[in-house]
């Protein structure tokens, strides 16, 4: 931009001499690459440049055998530049090349050329290189310039991490050559198991565009370490994952939700129950994603469904510390633990889609997150054609949560299928309407739940005891109430399959549901 | 040379280290011959040492088929399921 201090450089001409800049007179410095036909046809207007006495040239290659070359194409006798690190090109952001920048002695810029155009060259040359003579007629009228290497996609993600303002900074990890990548993040403990994808800078410089958000932004304090997850840790995590950079604004929400107060990842993480989070995905950034809601979306082979969840928990595991064996203390554990996360079929139902009846807009994004200790448990239900059946099948599956004997319980998640919604909503059911009968029936008096010699789960028989007629006849529903029952619609067409996830502690003594906009 | 970004929260240094070292040596040690020329030599030399210094410690002797590539799967897995402590001699 005119009248910008333009960056200092120091580099090598191909005989090992030395060009600064600034210099203390008026600089032209040009940028060319070898096998850009525009830059080669300018090589011999620049070495006459070089010979005026008005201002210095510098002309600076950007790859060092390409720099031999031009000098042996065009019998160069002034020095070219060597710019093979790309450092300098990057720091004058050179888009195109021929590039000219005209610097005065304090090194601010005064005026910029791109590509070759025989009328603006030639204006230049009679107004900073006068005492230089050029047959103009020689020359094209008009030629476009080539990219420059910095444009390379490979090339400028690396430039831009190793930039001064580059966005990062992780501390980094060199592996030696003779070290297996894998096997060090293996043995470093920076996996849950399976492979990660090497978190180098120049993949998480690509992650890092997923988001507007600024990299260092601290995006939540995470237990237990109670370490600070900001965007660069969180994109480094997403990487080792194997997410793509679109789905970071994801991941990024549902760390958010899962390090509130509300959610308490770290009971969740810490509990021998094993609880893990659930996230589900509602609003237009399904498609957008490539999020799986239909065929097999609990399940493998959908990339967006597979590492959002994982990214999750890797930054649980290596930003905030939380290892089997160290805080994270579950009896079993969970295939849940490694992922799991899916969308909302949110077209294949009129039903209101679960982020419309947490309070948002149909078209936000949101994740909600949920700790479940198990899921998903299978209801298997080819048989009923009533809306009634259905959803009754739906409460006696979902009775065996944790125990049967468990009732007035905490949240559960129940995953309808495309064909039981149509068995459902033939009927004219709602989400409200399956929630209702859930509740109905597994409706049991106290009495039920009490302990004896098929069970010793349950009431405590000596407590039961105590209770009067009017208490043990009392009826109690498996849920706390029909807020805790959480639907959504996902799975293929074919198949009378639906699911459930049974809870955690909840409430606020253990774990509740949490939803975050997606930040798009 | 690949140089990754630290996913951690950057609190414990990153180095490969090596097993942490017992206070004492008790039980059942490997000598581990890696069949160059002259390394049974060294190894001897060891277990002499090596009884008359502790002498309540039992001692196997292993040799690899070759110098020239790593020790097969099965007799690392033998070598670790049956002792405690091992030393591997190099030749050179």
């Amino acid at each position: 931009m005119a009248g910008a201090i333009l960056p200092a450089f120091a580099l090598e001409d191909m005989v090992g001499n030395q060009h600064a800049f600034p210099k203390a007179n008026r600089t032209v410095i040009c940028f060319v690459k070898e096998d850009c036909p525009t830059c080669n046809i300018v090589m011999p207007l620049l070495e006459a440049g070089n010979a005026s006495t008005k201002a210095v040239t510098l002309t600076v290659g950007q790859t060092n055998e390409g720099n031999a070359t031009l000098i042996e194409r065009h019998g160069l006798t002034m020095p070219l530049l060597d710019d093979s690190t790309l450092k300098v090109s990057f720091a004058y952001d050179v888009e195109t090349v021929p590039l000219v920048v005209l610097a005065d002695a304090d090194g601010r810029e005064l005026d910029r050329l791109v590509g070759f155009d025989r009328k603006e060259w030639s204006g230049f040359f009679d107004e900073h290189l006068s005492d230089t003579q050029i047959e103009w007629d020689d020359y094209p009228e008009w030629r476009p310039g080539c990219g420059s290497l910095t444009q390379d996609p490979v090339i400028s993600d690396r430039l831009r991490a190793e930039a001064e303002n580059s966005p990062l900074r992780a501390r980094k990890i060199e592996i030696a050559p003779s070290d297996d990548v894998h096997e060090f993040m293996f043995d470093q403990g920076f996996s849950d198991g399976l492979p990660v994808v090497p978190p180098t800078p120049e993949r998480v410089i690509r992650m890092l565009e997923g988001t507007s958000r600024d990299s260092q932004e601290l995006v939540a304090t995470m237990p237990p370490n109670m370490a600070p997850a900001t965007v660069e840790k969180i994109a480094v995590n997403a990487v080792l994952a194997g997410c793509r950079p679109e789905y970071l604004p994801v991941v990024i929400a549902a760390i958010e939700a899962i390090c509130t107060d509300e959610f308490n990842c770290h009971g969740v993480f810490a509990t021998t129950m094993g609880a893990s989070p659930v996230m589900i995905i509602n609003g237009p950034i399904r498609e957008r994603i490539g999020l799986n809601v239909r065929m097999s979306a609990l399940g493998q082979g959908s990339r967006a469904n597979a590492t959002i969840g994982r990214a999750v928990r890797l930054a649980v595991r290596n930003i905030g510390g939380a290892e089997p064996g160290g805080t994270e203390r579950s009896t079993l554990g969970s295939p849940m633990k490694f992922t799991m996360c899916f969308g909302e079929w949110e077209e294949r139902s009129s039903w209101d889609p679960m982020h419309v009846e947490r309070g948002f807009d149909k078209n936000d994004s949101v994740v909600t997150v949920f700790a479940m200790s198990s899921g998903p448990t299978l209801i298997v239900d080819q048989n009923s054609r009533s809306a009634p059946q259905l959803a009754g099948s739906f409460g006696l599956s979902m009775e065996s949560a944790h125990h049967v004997r468990a009732h007035n319980g905490g949240d559960g998640i129940l995953v309808v299928c495309p064909e039981h919604v149509d068995t459902l909503e033939r009927d004219g059911y709602t989400k409200a309407d399956i929630r209702r009968r859930i509740q109905e029936v597994t409706t049991v008096p106290l009495k039920d739940l009490v302990a004896d010699d098929v069970s010793g789960a349950g009431i405590d028989p000596a407590r039961a005891a105590g209770m009067t007629d009017e208490m043990l006849n009392r009826p109690s529903p498996k849920f706390a109430s029909e807020d805790h029952i959480h639907i959504v619609v996902a799975g293929s067409d074919a198949g009378k399959f639906s699911a459930a996830f049974h809870g955690w502690a909840s409430g606020p003594m253990g774990s509740i549901p949490v939803s975050r906009k997606i930040d798009v | 040379m690949t140089t990754i970004l630290d996913p951690t929260d950057e609190r414990v240094p990153i180095e490969r280290s090596v097993t942490d070292r017992p206070t004492e040596i008790v039980g059942t040690l490997a000598l581990l011959d890696i069949a160059k020329p002259r390394g049974n030599v060294l190894l001897d030399q060891l277990e002499a040492k090596l009884h008359e210094k502790l002498p309540l410690i039992k001692i196997n002797r292993y040799t690899k088929p070759t110098f020239t590539k790593p020790a097969p799967g099965s007799l690392r897995q033998e070598i670790k399921a049956n002792n405690d402590f091992v030393v591997e001699a190099l030749a050179d």
